[in-house]
């Protein structure tokens, strides 16, 4: 009950918070996205590539998260205290889900199928279109709510480094001690992970084909 | 006449020396032509290389020596997908896109060619109907939602979208019942007349060959070791033409 009334009393500080909250996990997926899509495309036209990529995105997986802010706040460009280094952190994580998915997804189409569309005439870039993005595109929005939902959790650290978003409750109820601030930031950002995911669910659920 | 594709000395060896299929020779010297309204049956049994040859022909493999000419044209001097948008190809089962509609399927060489979507729709429509599916019931529909027969019917009319003049079948009926197959068979053989193309269709049933076959060429590990009409192949004592003849009796 009396969660109910902090955020009637905090309203807009609230929602300030969830908005940049919600800002800083789409515009991390969406370049992660950027990157990770045409990367993983990449390694199914160069195999030899997958295993060095594939492990160096790993590493940076192992990375723990509130670490990782730290070591990116002395970096030129990159770094500092606030949104921009957070949303790099973010980007790094949501890369290995993304970029394994578009490497499975594509690399797993039967060849078969593959073969008939270049028996076809259809040329590489028309093979890519056409036939293999449409075919892995499940499989690689998989790994794009993989990654959202992830962001989501991981955004609440970003608060650490200045960036805001709902881990500003979390951290300050740390800090003094109070469940109820702790809940006030977790709650929201658990519904959020849960909405992400299930409207990501849906849209993956459009391309299963069969 | 001029023959609507002529392949001479043709030859395919798998790469990479040294590895355990290196050298090997799936594809030794084959010569033959096709004609405008002739089936040319390629007969054998599994791994004679018969598919092979059929890849050699639209480039999905690239012959170690030998020349294919397609329409006049040597294929080699043309670009891979342009050679293959003029050669209709039809494959066992797994050829309709699954993510695409039956009048996608069918259409998507027109669409690569560039052409208008009322002009797609019109020659889809057409071609549905030459295959005995009703495009009012069918054109929506995906592959999984049809039968096997159906789905051969789309794939030999996405073949001939663009009305190509060669038509490369590669065991196209093998995946169906019995009943469905004859079914498939005797109005492929009724199509085989009306539209007049060069065909080459791999099987390794005598009786289709017989069938459908204006002549009948017999592939043995690589070699065509007979090439002639269904009499000539009754008649030859070639003992591998006598052992598909006394499998088939």
């Amino acid at each position: 009950m009396s969660l109910v009334r902090f955020y009637l009393s905090n309203s807009r500080e609230v929602l300030g918070l969830l908005g940049q909250h919600v800002l800083l996990v789409l515009v991390s997926t969406a370049i992660a996205v950027a990157i990770g899509v045409p990367v993983g495309i990449l390694l199914t036209r160069r195999p030899s590539w997958r295993r060095p990529v594939l492990g160096l995105a790993n590493v940076f997986q192992t990375i723990p998260s509130l670490a990782l802010f730290g070591f990116l706040i002395p970096l030129p460009l990159l770094g500092g205290i606030g949104a921009r280094t957070a949303i790099v952190a973010l980007v790094v994580y949501a890369l290995l889900p993304i970029i394994r998915n578009t490497y499975t997804g594509i690399a797993g189409i039967d060849p078969a199928i593959r073969e008939a569309g270049r028996g076809m005439g259809m040329t590489d870039g028309e093979l890519l279109r056409l036939v293999e993005l449409p075919l892995a595109a499940s499989v690689i929005l998989a790994g794009i709510r993989v990654a959202t939902v992830v962001g989501v959790g991981t955004a609440t650290i970003a608060a650490a480094i200045g960036a805001g978003g709902l881990g500003v409750y979390i951290f300050r109820g740390v800090a003094v001690v109070d469940d109820r601030l702790i809940l006030a930031g977790a709650l929201p950002a658990a519904l959020l992970a849960l909405a992400a995911d299930g409207l990501l669910g849906l849209v993956e659920r459009r391309f299963a084909w069969r | 006449m001029t023959d609507v594709l002529q392949v001479s000395g043709l030859r395919y060896e798998l790469g990479g020396r040294g590895t355990r299929d290196g050298g090997r020779v799936l594809v030794d010297d084959v010569s033959f032509s096709v004609g405008a309204g002739e089936t040319l049956v390629l007969l054998g049994r599994s791994g004679s290389g018969k598919t092979t040859t059929l890849k050699l022909i639209n480039r999905l493999l690239e012959p170690s020596t030998g020349k294919v000419v397609v329409a006049g044209r040597s294929a080699a001097a043309v670009e891979p997908h342009r050679l293959r948008r003029g050669i209709g190809y039809v494959i066992q089962d797994v050829g309709l896109l699954p993510h695409m509609t039956v009048e996608q399927n069918v259409g998507l060489v027109p669409r690569l060619e560039g052409w208008t979507p009322a002009r797609i729709r019109e020659r889809v429509r057409e071609l549905l109907a030459l295959v005995g599916l009703a495009p009012a019931q069918f054109a929506a529909r995906r592959p999984h939602e049809l039968s096997g027969g159906q789905r051969q019917r789309v794939g030999v009319a996405r073949a001939l979208a663009v009305d190509p003049p060669l038509l490369l079948l590669d065991e196209p009926f093998g995946a169906l019942d019995p009943i469905t197959r004859a079914e498939l068979q005797r109005e492929f053989r009724g199509l085989e007349g009306r539209l007049g193309k060069a065909m080459v269709f791999v099987t390794h049933d005598v009786r289709e060959g017989f069938l459908l076959g204006t002549r009948i060429g017999l592939m043995q590990a690589g070699r065509l070791v007979f090439l002639g009409t269904v009499e000539e192949f009754r008649r030859s004592v070639h003992p591998e033409v006598r052992a598909f003849l006394e499998a088939a009796a």
